[in-house]
C-alpha cells in the first residue's frame, strides 16, 4: 500500500466526516481497475483508522449499501451480498413517491382524536331492542285496519279465507288430456274441426254472434218505434208545407212573435227546472245577439233608414219608425240579465251609440220615446248643459270632464253603465225628478252630494257590479298615469257615503248615550244646542236635494233631534228634582224595556195553566160505550138519546187526591209507576248516548211479526257465524289481501350456512350418541 | 189504539157514502184484475192495497217511522221493487185473507159493501182513502142511474191465480199470507220483551255445559293440546310424564305413551299435524309421531334432545320446522338439529312459558317467575320489550284473530289483554276469578277466550269486556291446570288435577248438532231479543244468574268486601291529603308496575 494512496484514503475520510457522505464513495477508476487486494487492503485502513475515534466511526462501518458500489459502467453485487435481478432495477420507478403515503396517513393518524370507548354491553342490547321494538310494532300496525273492519262488521264468517272447491276448470282438464282410444280421437278431431273453443268463453262463433243479435221481440219494438218516427216526420213535413204555402205577412209576423214568445217563456221555465240546458239556450240567444250586433239590419243605415232620416227632422212618424227600428236593435242586442255585464258590452254600447246618427239623438231630446238608451244619453245631455249653467262650477267640472273624456272614455262608459242600470230599475218619472233636482242645485256641494248619492243609489241597485267596477279601475291604473289621477278622484267619492253616514250614526249614538248617561247630563247642556242647530241646519240643506231613500235614511236623525228637542222643555224646572224625575224616568224606562223584551210571557200563569193541564191529565176519563144507532132509528145527523148516553157511560173512580194539591207552587209528576218501573232500565246502558237512541232501538221490532221475512232475516244476523266441523285458522296475511313476508321466521344466524355446516356436524354427533345412549 | 179499524168500521155503521178521509172505505180501485198476468196481478194488487196500510200509518201516530227498517209502509214497495214478489207474499192475497169480505171486489160481501156506497161503483170506483174529488168524480159520471149502471156494468168472474199461493219449488219458502199493518200487531214493544224474557229463561233452563268427562290419566293433567289439522283429536299430559292422545267423537283414549320422567311440562304438535313434542321434567324434548306405532314396535319418540337445564314449556312454529323451549332462557330449535338456532335470555328467572304469535309468526311471548312478560322478536333473534306486572304471569295467548293482542293470565286472579306496541297499559283487565289464574285460551274467532284457574272453574270473558260472561264448574272438578278452546269454537276443554280432561260447550245452552232452518232463525231471533233488551233489570238478573259452589261464593264476597274497604281507604286518602298529592291510579294501570325498554 502505498503512502499516496493511504494520505487520498484519509483526505477522503476525512471529507466523508465532514460531509457524511455515504461510506463507501467511489474511488477513481485506474484504482478500482487495480486490483482488488490493495481494495481489500484499503478497507481495512478506513477500518483501523475509523475504529481510532469513538462511537461515530463504529456506526459508519456498519453502513452498508449497494449503492456505494454502484458504478457507471459496471454493476455490482457485492454489498447486498445477493444476485441482482433485472425486475431490482426496474422497480425503484414504481416506488418512488411511497413515502408521501406514508406521511399522510401518519398525519391523519395524528390528527385523530382518541376513540371511544365502546358502549357496554347492556346498552348496546338495549338499543337493539328498542330499534327491534319499533320495527315490530310497526310491521303490527298495518293490522290495524283489519282489526277495526272485523270489530266493525255486521257480521263474520268463520273460518275467514273462503276454501274454494277443489275442482279444475274443464280446460286444464282437456289440456292435460290425451286422446288415446280410437274413439277419443275421432271425438277431438270432430271438436277441432268444429273449432269448439277449449278455453274460457265456452262459446263457438256462432254462438257469440246469435248471442250478440237482437232478440225477435227488442227487433219488433225497434221496428215499431222507427215505423212511427218515419210517420211523424211526414206529418209534420206536411204541416210544414202546408204553412209555407200561407202568403199573409200578417200571418207569418204574428207566427213569428208566437214563436219567439213562446221560446221566452220556455226560456224562463228551463231556467227554473234545468239550469244548465237553460245556459245552453242562452248561449244560443247570445249567439243571436252577436249575430244581430254584426249585421247592420237595425241600425238605421239601410237605404230605407236613410230615406227616413232626412224626413225624420220634420215628420213625427218617420222619427217614430226611426225610433222603433233602433229600439228593436236595442231590443235584440239587450244582454240578457243573467249574464253579468262585460267589459266588451261596453264597447258594444259605445260602438252602438256611435252608430246611432247624431241627428236623430238630437231630435229626440224631446219625445219620450221607448228607447231608454236614446233617453240617457239626452239627460245627459241636460245634465251636461246644467252644468255648464254654473259659472262658478265650469272650470273644475271642465277639469274633470276633459280628464274623463280626454284619457279615456272609460269613467263615462262607467257611468253610463251605472245610469243605464239605473235607469232599467226606476221609473222615467223619477229619473226627471231627478233630473229637476239636479238643476236647482248652486253650488257645488250639492252638486257632488247627488252625484254622490246618485251614485250610491247606483250602488246600492249593483253591488256586484262595484267589484267589477273597481277591477276595471285597477285596470285603468295599469294602463297610465293620467287615468290613475283620475281615478283618484272618483275613489273617495265612493267611499265618502258610507264613511258618511257612519260618522252621522256615531253622532246619534253618542246622543243616546249621553241621553243614557247622568253624570254629564248638565255638562251636555251646552253644547247641544248648538249640535242640534247644525243638525237642523243640515237637515234642511240636505232634504231638498236628497232623494227618497236619502230621506228615509235621515228619518232616524230627525227622531233624534224630537227626541232631544223634548228635553230641555223639562230643563226649564230647578235642576236637582229634574235629575230625579229623569232618574226615575230611566228606572221606568228600564221596567218599560223589561216589560217589552219579556212582554207575552207571563211566568206565573204560565205555570198555572201548566199545572192544571197536568191535574186534568192526570185525572181518570170516563168510559162512553154509547153507540150510536144502537136499538134507534138510524140516518144522518141522529144522535144517541141523553138516556142512552147516560146509561152507557162509565164514570171512572176518582183517584187518589194529589200530592200537590196543597202545593200552589208545585207540579208533582204521578206518572212514575212503580210496577213499571221494576221493568224499567233505570240508568242509561253505556253505547248509547241519549235516552231517545235507547228508546228507538227498543221501539224497533225485529220479530217476523212486524217484518218481512227479509227484514227479519236481516235483523237476526248473529255477529259471528261459525261452521260446526270446521277448523278456525289464524288470520293470515293472504286472507286480507296483504302479501305475506316471503322471508322465512328463522333467525338471521340461521339463514347464513357457512357457520351452521360445521356445527351441524357435531350436533349429528351428538344426537347420535343422545339417541343411542337411549 | 182503535178496534175494530175504521175502515171496517164504516160500512157498517153509516148508510152514507163515505164524505172524507176518515170513513175510508175500502172500495178497489181497480176491479178488473183478473184478466192481468200473474205478477201483474201481484203488482198492481200491491198498489191497490198499499193504501189502506198508509192510511192506518197515517192515523196512527207513529213516533220513530225513520228507524223502523221495515215498517209495513216499506214493507210493500220491498216486494215491489226488487225480484222478491215470487218469495213473499203478495199483498193482494194477504189482504184478501185479512180483511176479508169488505175488500175484495170479486167476493159477494166485496159486491155488497159496494153495492151498499155507490150501487154501481163496481166498474169505476175509486174511493181508496177517501178523496173528495174522486167523490164528485163518481157523481158526475152520473153512474146512478139504473141505465148507466146497466152499461157499465162488469160482471167479474171467481179467479183463483195459483201463482199467488202455490210455490215454485220445494226450497222456496211457503206463502204464508201476512198482512204487516202495524195497527193489526200492536204493543209489539211488550210483546217482544216478554220474548225476550222467555228466550233469556230457557237459556237458563238449557244451559248444560258440560258433555264429556275423558278420564284415564294417573296423575293431573298437566298440559293439553289441539290437533292442527283434526277436531276431534287431543293431546294431554300428565305430572306422571304420561302422554295420552284422544278421540273426542268417540270419548275415549286412542293411544298412551309414557314420554318423560316426572312431569310433562309442555305438549305441542307439530303445525301439519304428523308430529307432536313433548318436554318434560328429565330435561329433554322429544318428538312424537302422531300415529301410532305399528303391532308389536315400542313407543319409541322420533328425535330425542338432551338438555342441561329442563324445559318448562313449549311450543312450534305456526309455518315452519321450528319450536321455541323456555327453561332457563328461550330456545329456539330447528326441528332436524339437537343444538338450538339461538337463545334468547333477559334476566335469570326461570321462565314458564312461551307461546308463537300465530299471525305474524316471528313474534314470541313469554312469562317468567320474575312477574314479568317478554316478546321476543325470533328473525332478530332479540328481546323486544319486558313489562313487569305485580304478580307472576303463568301464561300468555296470542289473540288468533288481532296480531297485536294477547292475554296473560295472573297470579292475582287476574287476566291482562295487552296490545303488544303499549305494554304500560292494559287494554282490559278481566277480573272475575278468586284464586290464581293458571292457564288461558283464546276462542279461535278471537272474540273471546277461556281461563282456567286454582279456584276450581274456568271461566269465559269476552275480550272487550272486564267480567266473565259464563262460569263452569262440577263438583269434582278441581285446580284447573289446562285449558283449551277448540279449533271449531264449540267446546272447551279443560284439564284439572284430579286427573279428568272434561269437554264443556262454549255456549252453554247451544243446541249440539244439526239445526233446522227454522230453529237456526228461531235461535237468531232469541239472540237478538236477548241482545236488545239486555239492559232490562228482569232479563239482566235472569241471564246473569250463575249457581257457584259454596267456596267460590264466598270468596268472592270476602272479596268484594276487601276491594271496597281498599277503595274506601283510597277515596279517603284522597280526601285528606292535600289535593294532588295522591295520585289517582286507574285500575287498569294499577297492576303495571314497569315496562322496560
Amino acid at each position: 500500500m502505498n503512502v499516496n494512496q493511504v494520505a487520498e484514503n484519509l483526505a477522503l475520510s476525512h471529507q466523508e466526516e465532514l460531509v457524511d457522505l455515504p461510506k463507501n464513495y467511489p474511488l477513481s477508476e485506474n484504482e478500482d481497475e487495480g486490483d482488488r487486494d490493495g481494495e481489500r487492503k484499503h478497507q481495512k485502513l478506513l477500518e483501523a483508522i475509523s475504529s481510532l475515534d469513538g462511537k461515530n466511526r463504529r456506526k459508519l462501518a456498519e453502513r452498508s449499501e449497494a449503492s456505494l458500489k454502484v458504478s457507471e459502467f459496471s454493476v455490482s453485487s457485492e454489498g447486498s451480498g445477493e444476485k441482482l435481478v433485472l425486475a431490482d432495477l426496474l422497480e425503484p420507478v414504481k416506488t418512488s413517491s411511497s413515502l408521501a403515503t406514508i406521511k399522510k396517513q401518519l398525519n391523519r393518524v395524528k390528527s385523530k382524536k382518541v376513540v371511544e370507548l365502546p358502549l357496554n354491553k347492556e346498552k348496546i342490547e338495549q338499543i337493539h331492542r328498542e330499534v327491534a321494538f319499533s320495527k315490530t310494532s310497526q310491521v303490527l300496525s298495518k293490522w290495524d285496519p283489519i282489526i277495526l273492519k272485523n270489530q266493525q262488521a255486521e257480521q263474520l264468517v268463520f273460518p275467514l279465507g273462503k276454501e274454494q272447491p277443489a275442482i279444475a276448470p274443464i280446460e286444464h282438464a282437456l289440456s292435460g288430456w290425451k286422446a288415446r282410444t280410437p274413439l277419443e280421437q275421432e271425438i277431438f278431431n270432430l271438436l277441432h274441426k268444429n273449432k269448439q273453443p277449449v278455453t274460457d268463453p265456452l262459446l263457438t262463433p256462432m254462438e257469440k254472434a246469435s248471442l250478440q243479435a237482437m232478440s225477435l221481440e227488442e227487433a219488433k219494438m225497434h221496428r215499431a218505434e222507427l215505423q212511427r218516427a218515419r210517420a211523424l216526420q211526414s206529418y209534420y213535413e206536411a204541416k210544414a208545407r202546408k204553412e209555407k204555402k200561407i202568403k199573409s205577412k200578417k200571418y207569418h209576423r204574428v207566427v213569428k212573435k208566437g214563436k219567439a214568445k213562446k221560446a221566452l217563456k220556455e226560456f224562463e221555465q228551463l231556467q227554473k227546472v234545468n239550469p244548465t240546458v237553460a245556459l245552453e239556450e242562452m248561449e244560443k240567444i247570445e249567439n243571436a245577439r252577436m249575430m244581430e250586433r254584426m249585421s247592420l239590419k237595425h241600425q238605421n243605415s239601410g237605404k230605407w233608414a236613410k230615406s227616413k232620416a232626412i224626413m225624420a227632422k220634420y215628420d213625427l212618424e218617420a222619427r217614430q219608425a226611426m225610433q222603433e227600428q233602433l229600439a228593436q236593435n236595442k231590443e235584440l242586442t239587450q244582454k240578457l240579465q243573467v249574464a253579468s255585464e262585460s267589459e266588451e258590452e261596453e264597447g258594444g254600447t259605445e260602438v252602438e251609440e256611435l252608430l246611432v246618427p247624431h241627428v236623430v239623438n238630437e231630435v229626440q231630446m224631446n219625445v219620450d220615446g221607448p228607447n231608454p238608451w236614446m233617453f240617457r244619453s239626452c239627460t245627459s245631455d241636460t245634465k251636461e248643459a246644467a252644468t255648464q249653467e254654473d259659472p262658478e262650477q265650469l272650470p273644475e267640472l271642465a277639469a274633470h270632464e276633459v280628464s274623463a273624456s280626454g284619457a279615456e272614455e272609460r269613467p263615462v262608459a262607467e257611468e253610463e253603465i251605472l245610469l243605464r242600470e239605473f235607469e232599467e230599475r226606476q221609473s222615467l218619472r223619477k229619473r226627471s225628478e231627478l233630473n229637476q233636482d239636479a238643476e236647482p242645485a248652486s253650488s257645488q256641494e250639492t252638486k257632488d252630494s247627488s252625484s254622490q248619492e246618485v251614485l250610491s243609489e247606483l250602488r246600492a241597485l249593483s253591488q256586484k257590479l262595484k267589484e267589477k267596477h273597481q277591477s276595471r279601475k285597477q285596470k285603468a291604473s295599469s294602463e297610465g298615469t293620467v287615468p290613475q289621477v283620475q281615478r283618484e278622484e272618483p275613489a273617495p267619492e265612493e267611499a265618502e257615503p258610507l264613511l258618511l253616514q257612519r260618522s252621522e250614526r256615531v253622532q246619534t249614538l253618542e246622543e243616546l248615550e249621553e241621553l243614557g248617561k247622568e253624570d254629564c247630563f248638565q255638562n251636555k247642556e251646552l253644547p247641544r244646542p248648538v249640535l242640534e242647530g247644525q243638525q237642523s241646519e243640515r237637515t234642511p240643506n240636505n232634504r231638498p236635494d236628497a232623494p227618497k231613500e236619502k230621506k228615509e235614511k235621515e228619518q232616524l236623525i230627525n227622531l233624534q233631534n224630537f227626541l232631544t228637542t223634548q228635553s230641555p222643555s223639562m230643563r226649564s224646572l230647578a235642576v236637582p228634582t229634574i235629575i230625579e224625575e229623569l232618574e226615575d224616568e230611566e228606572e221606568r224606562d228600564q221596567r218599560q224595556m223589561i216589560k217589552e223584551a219579556f212582554a207575552g210571557d207571563d211566568v206565573i200563569r204560565d205555570f198555572l195553566k201548566e199545572k192544571r193541564e197536568a191535574v186534568e191529565a192526570s185525572k181518570p176519563k170516563d168510559v162512553d160505550l154509547t153507540l150510536p144507532g144502537w136499538g134507534e132509528w138510524g140516518g144522518v145527523g141522529l144522535k144517541p138519546s141523553a138516556k142512552k148516553r147516560r146509561q152507557f157511560l162509565i164514570k171512572a173512580p176518582e183517584g187518589p187526591p194529589r200530592k200537590d194539591k196543597n202545593l200552589p207552587n208545585v207540579i208533582i209528576s204521578e206518572k212514575r209507576n212503580i210496577h213499571a218501573a221494576a221493568h224499567q232500565v233505570q240508568v242509561l246502558p253505556y253505547p248509547f248516548t241519549h235516552h231517545r237512541q235507547f228508546e228507538r232501538t227498543i221501539q224497533t221490532p225485529i220479530g217476523s211479526t212486524w217484518n218481512t221475512q227479509r227484514a227479519f232475516q236481516k235483523l237476526t244476523t248473529p255477529k259471528v257465524v261459525t261452521k260446526p266441523g270446521h277448523i278456525i285458522k289464524p288470520i293470515k296475511a293472504e286472507d286480507v289481501g296483504y302479501q305475506s313476508s316471503s322471508r322465512s321466521d328463522l333467525p338471521v344466524i340461521q339463514r347464513n350456512p357457512k357457520r351452521i355446516t360445521t356445527r351441524h356436524n357435531k350436533e349429528e354427533k351428538l344426537a347420535g350418541c343422545s339417541v343411542s345412549r337411549l | 189504539m182503535q178496534w175494530p179499524p175504521p175502515w171496517r168500521r164504516s160500512p157498517l155503521v153509516s148508510a152514507t157514502p163515505p164524505p172524507g178521509p176518515t170513513t175510508g172505505l175500502l172500495c178497489p180501485r181497480r176491479v178488473s184484475e183478473a184478466g192481468d198476468s200473474s205478477t201483474e196481478g201481484a203488482r198492481t194488487g200491491h198498489s191497490h192495497y198499499v193504501t189502506p196500510a198508509e192510511s192506518a200509518m197515517e192515523r196512527r201516530s207513529q213516533p220513530f217511522p225513520s228507524l223502523r227498517p221495515a215498517s209495513p209502509t216499506n214493507a210493500p214497495a220491498h216486494g215491489r221493487g226488487s225480484d222478491c214478489t215470487a218469495k213473499e207474499p203478495p199483498l193482494a192475497n194477504v189482504c184478501r185473507q185479512n180483511y176479508g169480505a169488505a175488500q175484495d171486489p170479486v167476493e159477494p160481501a166485496g159486491r155488497r159493501s159496494a153495492s151498499h156506497v155507490t150501487g154501481s161503483s163496481l166498474g169505476k170506483a175509486e174511493v181508496a182513502c177517501g178523496r173528495r174529488w174522486r167523490w164528485a168524480e163518481l157523481v158526475a159520471n152520473s153512474s146512478w142511474s139504473p141505465a148507466g149502471r146497466a152499461t157499465e156494468m162488469k160482471v167479474k168472474m171467481l179467479s183463483r191465480n195459483p201463482d199467488n199461493y202455490v210455490r215454485e219449488t220445494k226450497l222456496d219458502l211457503q206463502r204464508v199470507p201476512r198482512n204487516y199493518d202495524p195497527a193489526l200487531h200492536p204493543f209489539e214493544v211488550p210483546r217482544e220483551y216478554v220474548r225476550a224474557l222467555n228466550a233469556t229463561k230457557l237459556e237458563r233452563v238449557f244451559a248444560k255445559p258440560f258433555l264429556a268427562s275423558l278420564d284415564g290419566h294417573r296423575d293431573g293433567v298437566n298440559c293439553l293440546a289441539k290437533h292442527p289439522e283434526n277436531l276431534a283429536t287431543v293431546l294431554s299430559g300428565a305430572c306422571d310424564g304420561e302422554v295420552r292422545i284422544w278421540n273426542l267423537t268417540q270419548r275415549n283414549c286412542i293411544r298412551t305413551i309414557q314420554a318423560h320422567e316426572g312431569f310433562v311440562r309442555g305438549i305441542c304438535t307439530r303445525f301439519c299435524g304428523t308430529s307432536f313434542f313433548t318436554v318434560g321434567d328429565d330435561k329433554t324434548v322429544k318428538q312424537w309421531k302422531m300415529d301410532g306405532p305399528g303391532c308389536g314396535d315400542e313407543e319409541e319418540p322420533l328425535h330425542t334432545i338432551l338438555g342441561k337445564t329442563v324445559y318448562t314449556g313449549i311450543d312450534h312454529h305456526w309455518k315452519e320446522a321450528v319450536f321455541a323451549t323456555c327453561g332457563q332462557q328461550v330456545d329456539i330449535w330447528d326441528e332436524q338439529r339437537t343444538n338450538p338456532i339461538c337463545s334468547m335470555t333477559w334476566g335469570f328467572d326461570s321462565i314458564s312459558s312461551v307461546k308463537f304469535n300465530p299471525i305474524e309468526t316471528f313474534l314470541l311471548g313469554s312469562c317468567a317467575s320474575d312477574r314479568n312478560i317478554v316478546l321476543y322478536d325470533m328473525r332478530q333473534a332479540t328481546p323486544l320489550k319486558k313489562v313487569i306486572l305485580d304478580m307472576r304471569t303463568n301464561t300468555i295467548c296470542w289473540n288468533p284473530m288481532e296480531a297485536f293482542i294477547f292475554t296473560a293470565a295472573n297470579e292475582d286472579y287476574n287476566l291482562y289483554t295487552f296490545d303488544m306496541r303499549a305494554l304500560d297499559t292494559p287494554v282490559m283487565v278481566h277480573m272475575d276469578h278468586v284464586s290464581a289464574v293458571l292457564d288461558v285460551d283464546y276462542s279461535p274467532t278471537g272474540k273471546e277466550f277461556v281461563s282456567a284457574s286454582f279456584d276450581k272453574s274456568i271461566r269465559i270473558f269476552p275480550v272487550d269486556k272486564s267480567r266473565s260472561r259464563e262460569v263452569y264448574h262440577t263438583k269434582r272438578m278441581q285446580h284447573v291446570i289446562c285449558v283449551k278452546w277448540t279449533s271449531d269454537s264449540k267446546y272447551i276443554m279443560c284439564g284439572s288435577d284430579e286427573m279428568n280432561i272434561r269437554l264443556w260447550k262454549a255456549n252453554a245452552s247451544e243446541k249440539l248438532g244439526v239445526l233446522t232452518s227454522r230453529e237456526k232463525a228461531a235461535k237468531d231471533y232469541n239472540q237478538k231479543l236477548k241482545e236488545k233488551f239486555q239492559h232490562y233489570p228482569h232479563i239482566k238478573r235472569i241471564a246473569r244468574h250463575r249457581h257457584l259452589p259454596k267456596s267460590i261464593y264466598s270468596q268472592i264476597q270476602e272479596q268484594r268486601i276487601m276491594k271496597e274497604a281498599r277503595r274506601r281507604k283510597e277515596v279517603n286518602r284522597i280526601k285528606h291529603s292535600k289535593p294532588g298529592s295522591v295520585p289517582i291510579v286507574s285500575e287498569k294501570k294499577k297492576h303495571v308496575v314497569a315496562v322496560v325498554k
